[in-house]
């Protein structure tokens, strides 16, 4: 398929360039955010508690998303959340997707023992819910943001390696491989260079909808108080702290969960549209 | 391939039933209660049902005011003491003799596995005391052994001989004079309880069940506790005193205050305790809600633990008092309902030092002070953030991030730590900690129930002062304030007490606070304690009127 | 079809043992001495000490710690919990049935509402009805749901008052365990029914209501996609042509003869499903104050109840294993001609 066709396909998908644009727009963000977020996410305005948006009486111009508890601008600690965010779902794909393609590599080209072997490794991860394996990380290790990167990555593994495990499986046998193969190219260089580019549409995919897993359990640590710890900017954790003001102050509750939202329905929609995009019968759900 | 339009009749089918059903089971469930079983919604789990070994506010709720009781007793409403198990007492000339005339007329409960075979009488006080006075009594190290608020108080030195001369007499000798006495024989660690069965349990080797499964003579009756989800309690029907109205009493372990008043908002419960200051105003609006407001004998502090360094430093120490910026503290966390503190007693108390000034928010002089202890550059530590809501600290966690920023601002660098309520006690207790949020409402009315448990040597040892400190003046001044009962001796002395706190500064303290008690308009003859508890034996549910 | 099941089997061995491993870790790598940990730096009384160190299966090398540790696992003894000196294992059973009632009842929600819409809009496709069940199933597959419940609480019961804000039940009514599933317990006791009549049935319903429309959202939408794209592939048949042109029904037809077709991957999906239900159990409970394992496990974090985090770690991922195992053999006996690649 040509570059071509897929942008063809790819903009005929109404969700999908929603998708493109929400992650667009959040990126650019994250990246603006000390440029563009008013106040530093930390700075503590005394005798701002609580203001509210600008669309509610009482709102400070000063401040447009209002204030938190502690007197916090709210709108800069929702910019720099989606720095945390988009951080936080980068280093969580990166760091599955290349232990995945690795181990999915292994296992495809290989078969037989180490596939076996490499399985056994994907049951047991699989055996743990990613919250559950984040709890785990979490007693040894203790509470904070790499250390739930790491939970989240490790969580996120099994599908990379059932992926590429799977489209290797199929590649394996075809014409060019054996071709190559027959060429006297390594093991090596059949899996990364002839293999793995073959490979790269379901793993597109993949690392899409990796980015909205990791964000949304990442949140949900954060959420338990297991994740990212205060005063970190992070929307999980903003929200948890903001429990106790749901009744009086709804906004403070509201806007870090929709920020949530938005971002891991735009990695979604954005994960449907390449996968209808690059190959219309990959169907996951 | 298409379909028929009419084919998709069936679609709508599902949907509407689903909706009618749903609708159908709401509304047959309304909630139907009736005017005999009160909910109470506590903030936390008590860490034990022996009023002996906790000192804390939330357990003392769940077993002191509710299944024990004390020789002597409050008021309700008041901090005047009266006769309780104790239907009269006599105070000798030298006044080191008190003699207690025991009622004859107090049934213990009873529950699944014993029942009581006889009344109260003297061996229940003397088993209920040696447990905890006395090393080798067999009861003396089950559930730890150690008896922080007893020690604390001193009752171990205090109480020179114990003694019963017959089944409904006590006599008891102390060592030196002490004005506070009989007021500590009323607060809670002093709660008798049944010999007999303590006995029974002995007899089956099951001797940790005593704290499990308390057997008192209140005016309720234990009947179970799940782990931090619900407390059930019956009325005691063989009750000495006038029987409550109610029938049946459940507490409702809701550790957010803003599920809390959600749950008084849907009738989920009829009373809760310390509502979140942010929801104060919500609570006035609704019709079927009552707020009730009073001062909290108080206060809220950050201790430091002198043993470690650098905050075996009193200039350190002085620098981060200096650093902290109360005010604001207040404004955000309290919401104004509260006050600044500068001494370790809350002002309601009699020989509170208004004529000391406050310390105010100085970081500049914060900076030049920890250069002056050698600490240009700072340092860095740990600060544990008090784990649950309490009108002293509405919101631990927060308070910290604001005490993280501030302390930044002169260098030190901040570590925020918390601990599940009853492991942070725990680990508080014995000294584990750099910097601690805790605080303290007072239980008797009496100053040294602020400086002797909270600031004392024996409180180093007992685990109840948690700066760790013992200043051997400080400690003389509130021993020699005990041996007398003259009111303006004592008060002097703890006005020195609270200039030589002043110079030390062991804790921070933050502030007093007001505290609330939200209910339904149902809920009559709740009175507020001035000690902080609450308090349900009088307590009656009726059809609101103005409603 | 044997050779399948038994070489399935010989799959479960490894992976049990790693799971057994991992839990068998997690006291072992915290950094420090644990025992110290939960006695505290000044409560190291050595007696004590060492009989703490027994307790958690400390005392020896760690290379022969496994084996015992491994047997008392296998006869049900997970060791005792630090906070409530209970059996890891009986607080466990005390609170599954609570998690697994829940669970159930979220899978029950999301399969009555999710399979219909999938149906209609794989029978309506490219209509506006079908781009909006999908985009709203969209971003219920994209709802953090420990926000969704707040906001359910905020309007069910803050706001109107329909539901309860928490809990299990009304808290003045004890239902001894039969089953541990409250809305069977409720109908089953003679004495309660007796007394409170259908009144703690009703209240039971009306606190699982909520919690399980915000635990079923995301199974909901999984099941709503997975039901139309199921669908759609059957509707293309030829038999479903035939049916048709024989001139049966419409209702029938895709009834009959194309949702009975499309109910294999549906169920092999809503098997899936079933396992993730713990991690939406974890925050669901957390919300709700449902008193199930979720619950229990991140309380037994916040207290560093090891034994609890082990035993319940275990427990949780060994149920899982079973329960991806019971899909295989399913998914297997249902549509035989499936290799064991596909699952």
């Amino acid at each position: 398929m040509t570059f071509k066709i897929f942008i063809l396909q790819f903009s005929k998908n109404k969700g999908a360039l929603i998708g493109f644009l929400i992650v667009a727009i959040a990126c650019v963000l994250a990246l603006l955010s000390p440029i563009i977020a008013p106040h530093p996410p930390h700075e503590i305005f005394e005798n701002a508690f609580r203001l509210p948006p600008f669309f509610s009486e009482g709102a400070h111009d000063h401040f447009f998303l209002g204030t938190d508890d502690v007197g916090r601008d709210t709108l800069s600690r929702l910019l720099y959340g989606a720095r945390v965010s988009l951080f936080v779902g980068f280093l969580v794909v990166t760091l599955s997707a290349s232990v995945g393609i690795f181990l999915g590599l292994l296992a495809g080209y290989f078969g037989g023992r180490v596939d076996w072997f490499i399985m056994r490794i994907v049951d047991m991860l699989m055996a743990f819910p990613s919250i559950l394996l984040a709890i785990v990380a979490v007693s040894i290790m203790g509470p904070g943001l790499i250390n739930t990167i790491f939970a989240v990555a490790i969580v996120a593994c099994p599908q990379f390696i059932r992926i590429v495990r799977a489209s290797v499986q199929s590649e394996v046998k075809k014409e060019y491989v054996l071709a190559a193969r027959s060429f006297g190219a390594t093991h090596l260089r059949l899996m990364l260079k002839e293999i793995l580019p073959n490979c790269m549409a379901p793993l597109i995919v993949q690392i899409s909808l990796g980015f909205s897993d990791g964000i949304l359990n990442a949140a949900a640590l954060g959420f338990l108080g297991l994740g990212a710890q205060p005063p970190t900017p992070e929307w999980g954790t903003m929200l948890a702290d903001a429990r106790a003001f749901i009744v009086s102050d709804p906004w403070l509750v509201t806007l870090p969960g929709l920020c949530i939202l938005a971002i891991v329905l735009g990695f979604n929609l954005l994960g449907d549209g390449l996968r209808d995009a690059l190959d219309p019968k990959l169907q996951r759900h | 391939m298409s379909f028929p339009q009419n084919t998709l009749r069936f679609h709508w089918f599902l949907p509407r039933i689903l909706l009618a059903s749903t609708l159908i089971l709401l509304s047959c469930s309304l909630k139907r209660r009736d005017n005999q079983s009160f909910i109470y919604c506590s903030e936390g789990s008590p860490s034990s049902f022996n009023p002996q070994i906790f000192t804390d506010g939330t357990s003392n709720n769940a077993s002191s005011h509710t299944i024990f009781e004390r020789l002597v007793a409050f008021k309700y409403g008041s901090v005047e003491i009266i006769p309780s198990l104790a239907e009269s007492f006599d105070i000798s000339e030298d006044r080191l003799t008190y003699t207690f005339h025991l009622r004859k007329d107090v049934p213990f409960h009873a529950n699944d596995r014993f029942t009581p075979t006889r009344l109260f009488n003297s061996k229940d006080v003397l088993f209920s005391i040696n447990r905890m006075l006395n090393k080798d009594h067999p009861y003396h190290k089950v559930s730890g052994g150690s008896y922080e608020y007893f020690v604390a108080m001193g009752m171990n030195k205090a109480i020179r001989s114990l003694k019963a001369p017959d089944l409904h007499t006590v006599v008891m000798t102390l060592s030196s004079p002490d004005a506070s006495f009989l007021a500590n024989l009323a607060m809670p660690f002093m709660s008798i309880h049944s010999q007999e069965y303590a006995e029974a349990l002995l007899k089956n080797k099951e001797q940790e069940r005593i704290d499990q499964y308390p057997i008192g003579t209140g005016p309720f009756v234990f009947k179970n506790y799940s782990k931090d989800s619900v407390i059930r309690y019956k009325v005691n029907l063989d009750y000495w005193g006038e029987k409550p109205s109610l029938k049946r009493m459940a507490f409702s372990i809701t550790t957010d205050a803003s599920v809390r008043f959600q749950k008084l908002k849907t009738m989920e419960c009829h009373f809760i305790n310390s509502p979140s200051p942010a929801d104060l105003e919500a609570i006035k609006r609704e019709p079927h809600l009552k707020l009730e407001e009073g001062f909290g004998l108080n206060v809220g502090y950050l201790a430091m633990n002198t043993e470690k360094k650098p905050f075996n430093n009193p200039k350190v120490r002085r620098a981060i008092s200096l650093a902290l910026n109360k005010k604001s503290y207040i404004k955000a966390i309290y919401l104004d309902q509260a006050i600044p503190a500068k001494n370790p007693l809350p002002p309601t108390i009699w020989s509170y030092h208004d004529e000391l000034k406050e310390l105010e928010y100085n970081p500049q002089k914060a900076k030049a002070l920890l250069k002056e202890a050698g600490l240009p550059q700072g340092f860095s530590a740990e600060l544990w953030t008090l784990p649950v809501s309490r009108p002293y600290n509405p919101n631990g966690k927060k308070m910290g991030e604001m005490m993280q920023a501030d302390l930044r601002k002169v260098g030190i660098d901040i570590k925020l730590v918390s601990y599940e309520w009853p492991t942070y006690l725990k680990k508080t207790s014995q000294g584990e900690h750099q910097m601690v949020q805790l605080g303290w409402s007072g239980d008797n009315g009496d100053p040294s129930n602020f400086l002797n448990v909270l600031l004392s040597c024996d409180g180093v040892t007992s685990g109840s002062n948690s700066a760790r400190w013992c200043h051997p003046q400080f400690d003389q001044l509130l021993k020699d304030a005990l041996l007398t009962s003259d009111i303006k001796e004592r008060t002097r002395l703890y006005k020195r007490a609270q200039e030589i706190f002043r110079e030390e500064l062991p804790w921070v303290p933050l502030a007093h606070s007001k505290v609330f008690r939200a209910m339904n308009k149902k809920v009559h003859g709740y009175k507020m304690d001035p000690l902080g508890g609450d308090i349900f034996r009088t307590i009656s549910l009726k059809k609101d009127s103005t409603q | 079809m044997k050779d399948f099941f038994v070489a399935r089997l010989k799959d479960l061995l490894p992976t049990l043992f790693g799971i057994s491993l991992i839990s068998f870790f997690i006291i072992r790598m915290i950094p420090g001495d644990p025992v110290l940990l939960l006695l505290g730096e000044r409560g190291a009384d050595p007696v004590v000490y060492q009989e703490m160190k027994k307790e958690l299966g400390l005392d020896k090398p760690m290379a022969s710690q496994y084996v015992p540790y491994l047997g008392n696992a296998l006869r049900g003894d997970f060791g005792k919990s630090i906070i409530s000196k209970r059996e890891v294992s009986e607080e466990f059973w005390d609170r599954f049935p609570a998690t697994l009632e829940l669970g159930l009842a979220a899978l029950f929600f999301a399969a009555v509402i999710g399979i219909p819409l999938g149906i209609i809009s794989a029978i309506k496709k490219g209509s506006f009805l079908d781009f909006f069940f999908m985009t709203t199933s969209l971003v219920g597959y994209s709802m953090p749901i420990f926000w969704w419940g707040l906001i359910l609480i905020m309007i069910f019961s803050v706001g109107f008052g329909l539901t309860p804000v928490s809990g299990r039940i009304d808290i003045f009514y004890e239902v001894p365990t039969i089953t541990g599933f409250y809305l069977i317990d409720t109908l089953i006791n003679p004495t309660l029914l007796k007394e409170e009549g259908l009144a703690p049935f009703f209240s039971a319903i009306d606190h699982l209501i909520l919690p399980a429309l915000a635990m079923g959202t995301i199974p909901l939408a999984v099941l709503a996609r997975m039901t139309r794209s199921s669908m759609l592939e059957v509707l293309d048949e030829d038999y479903m042509r035939t049916a048709t042109a024989k001139g049966l029904p419409p209702f029938r037809v895709i009834m009959i003869h194309g949702f009975r077709n499309a109910l294999i991957p549906i169920i092999t999906v809503m098997g899936l499903l079933f396992g993730s239900i713990v991690t939406g159990a974890i925050l669901t409970e957390t919300i709700f104050s449902w008193p199930g394992i979720g619950k229990w496990l991140v309380a037994s974090i916040n207290a560093r109840d090891y034994p609890v985090i082990q035993g319940g770690v275990l427990f949780i991922a060994s149920l899982i294993v079973f329960i991806n195992l019971s899909i295989d053999f399913l998914s297997k006996i249902i549509n035989p001609r499936l290799r064991s690649d596909d699952l």
